[in-house]
């Protein structure tokens, strides 16, 4: 029975990373061949910064069963955290572009990690869509103290002063020769050496599905779903409730604090506004559409939504009502139970549908 | 443990009307509460609740509806907080503990309006049930190191076993919610029993069932008692279950024990016959 069942869900799982790598194979393949235009070749990190947003928010949404509407916010702290990160190492003689991306994303994923677990205290013991609020609030907060952030780093390290009043200049960070502005207040992050890469950009998404799938499929993950289905039972049988939506949400908030840190990469500008509530809403809708608890939907409706308006440009006037057409296919095939079986996934769901009692 | 040995004596002495079962008689009760109580608002759902449960002993709790049966489940698991009383279980206070500390300290329930896992599958749902006892952490699991396996491997075969306690082990695979009533009942005991607990409090476990279920949950019942050597306390409004099966048996009326004693003395005390019993025969008729 075990050996069924486990193949079961690992087999979607492995169809997952399958399909992740095909598609960026083929990606590279027309890339290569001339076939992609620069607008479209401009997409690709974007793209999967907001699928492995999509991911990590699902794993709030859709597992924890908690509604977040701030996931932009744990974005924005990756991508200034990584920002520094990454042009302080270069200030500092590190070169190297991988070992720069890297330590940006983890870093970039520890400091949202820390500001999920923050926001977790107070509210993840209350019942109630509490989470929903704070988070909604701390989003636009972070993008506000973001905006007041004056970041410059010389050899002896990063100067960092809170421009809470709008007085200060970047003179003030007494910058020594040979030091650089990171980020200018409300200009945000500037001269921004961009190190981005497609291909570090696929790697953040397999390594944000593996973690997220086998937490899933681990004790931990029946333990979070156990609270999303019944909060009550779950605690009857001896879950410590605040514990587990503790680790979905700040495993959540890494994830976007990772993707935060590529896409902050990506950009030789950026500016804190574009983590705001338009975005963590489109975060959501990528979630929603995508199905609830059900990543592979998750990555095809961030791609598919993402991409599409940008690619409908053309088309002025009918850019809207093809989206909306869009939209609504999307969230009919990845939440039909049909396309589910045909996709070779969740068969099990299927078969259980018709059963009987013995 | 030996039957032999004693438990020291830490315990006020039981009151004669507290039933504890022949063969638990020279042990200390699993579950003690004294003058347990809550309000809501200005109602007094339960006061003046007395009990003593044997170790092994297989317990009723009946009443009209409203009385405060379920009322009293969720006092000793701490979903509601009692407003007076001690709960003492295996002589231990869980005045500060919570319904997940009460669980790990040894009192597991299923639920009057099942409250299953219903997305989940009827294995995790055990093995949720086995969640404290599956020694692995979330490294573990993230990176599937060699613990994850062997103990899911563990965990696989425990909650198999424990689901051929009702011939459920077919049904596995399958989503709880997409259950039959009966088995979802069913699952609900078993899940319960996963945790491990010294005392099992079944809610209306016949509710809904026909009477070949209802004998065949009776049977098993008694054997799960027997198997684990555990406590057992079932509120249930079918008298040939109650009657039938359990040791001693509490009535409760507006919130308070009316009546404790074996089942024939229960059938026999007319202030019960008068609550409760009578009206059930007339309601029968
Ligand atoms: N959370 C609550 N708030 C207010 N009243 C409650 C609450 N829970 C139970 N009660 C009341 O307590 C009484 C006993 O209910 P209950 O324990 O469910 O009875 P039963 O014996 O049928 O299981 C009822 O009058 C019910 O309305
Ligand atoms: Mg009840």
């Amino acid at each position: 029975m075990k050996s069924i069942k486990l193949k079961q869900h690992t087999k979607v799982d492995f169809a997952t990373y399958a399909g992740v790598i095909v598609a960026f194979i083929i990606v590279t393949l027309m890339r290569s061949n001339g076939l992609l235009g620069r607008s479209t070749i401009g997409l690709l990190v974007p793209i999967c910064c907001y699928v492995t947003m999509a991911v990590s928010l699902n794993l709030t949404v859709g597992i924890l069963g908690e509604l977040s509407l701030g996931h932009a916010g744990f974005m924005g702290i990756g991508a200034f955290t990584g920002v520094i990160v990454s042009q302080a190492m270069l200030i500092n003689g590190t070169e190297s572009v991988p070992l720069r991306l890297f330590a940006a994303m983890f870093i970039g994923a520890i400091f949202a990690a820390v500001f999920g677990f923050l926001i977790g205290i107070p509210v993840l013991r209350l019942r109630g869509d509490y989470l929903a609020i704070v988070t909604l609030a701390f989003g636009e907060i972070i993008k506000e103290l973001i905006t007041c952030l004056l970041v410059g780093v010389d050899k002896k390290g990063l100067h960092i002063i809170f421009n809470y009043n709008g007085l200060k200049t970047v003179s003030d960070l007494h910058l020594a020769e040979g030091g650089q502005v990171i980020i200018k207040g409300a200009q945000g992050a500037t001269g921004t050496n961009t190190i981005a890469s497609f291909t570090a950009g696929v790697i953040l998404i397999l390594v944000a599905l593996v973690i997220v799938l086998n937490l899933i499929h681990s004790r931990t993950g029946r333990a979070i779903m156990a609270i999303r289905d019944n909060r009550i039972a779950a605690e009857s049988v001896g879950i410590p409730i605040t514990k587990y939506k503790m680790i979905a949400f700040v495993t959540s908030a890494a994830l976007a604090g990772a993707a935060g840190a590529l896409y902050g990469l990506n950009y030789s500008n950026l500016v804190a506004s574009k983590f705001d509530f338009n975005t963590s809403i489109l975060c959501l809708v990528f979630v929603v559409l995508g199905g609830l608890g059900n990543m592979w939907g998750s990555i095809i409706a961030a791609v598919v939504l993402y991409v599409l308006p940008e690619e409908l440009r053309a088309l002025g006037d009918y850019r809207m009502l093809i989206y909306a057409v869009v939209l609504i296919i999307v969230m009919l095939t990845t939440n039909s139970s049909q396309f589910k079986s045909l996709a070779g996934s969740l068969s099990i769901r299927q078969s259980k549908k018709g059963v009987t009692e013995r | 443990m030996s039957k032999i040995q004693r438990e020291p004596t830490k315990l006020v002495p039981i009151p004669s009307v507290n039933r504890i079962p022949e063969r638990d008689i020279d042990k200390s009760p699993i579950l003690e509460c004294q003058h347990l109580g809550i309000d809501f608002g200005g109602l007094s759902a339960v006061k003046e609740f007395n009990i003593a449960i044997g170790r092994t002993e297989i317990a009723g709790l009946i009443g009209p509806n409203g009385a405060g049966k379920t009322t009293v489940f969720n006092l000793l698991t701490k979903v509601y907080q009692p407003t007076r009383g001690t709960i003492l279980l295996d002589g231990v206070d869980t005045h500060s503990m919570d319904t997940a500390a009460v669980n790990r300290a040894g009192i597991a329930r299923t639920f009057q309006n099942i409250r299953l896992f219903n997305n989940l599958t009827v294995e995790d749902n055990v093995k949720l049930g086995l969640h404290n006892s599956i020694k692995y952490g979330m490294w573990q699991g993230i990176f599937r190191l060699p613990g994850y396996w062997k103990e899911e491997k563990i965990a696989h075969e425990r909650a198999m076993e424990l689901l051929s306690i009702f011939d459920m082990e077919p049904l596995a695979g399958h989503e709880a919610g997409s259950l039959p009533y009966g088995a979802q009942r069913r699952l609900e005991i078993v899940r319960a029993l996963a945790s491990n607990p010294s005392l099992l409090l079944l809610d209306e476990p016949a509710a809904g069932m026909n009477p070949s279920e209802t004998a065949e949950l009776m049977e098993n019942i008694v054997k799960i008692r027997d198997t684990f050597g555990i406590a057992i306390l079932l509120i249930e409004h079918d008298m040939n279950l109650v009657m039938g099966i359990c040791e001693g048996i509490a009535v409760l009326n507006f919130g308070q024990i009316i009546a404790k004693g074996t089942p024939e003395e229960i059938q026999a005390n007319p202030a019960v016959i008068e609550a409760y019993l009578g009206k059930r025969k007339e309601e029968a008729k």
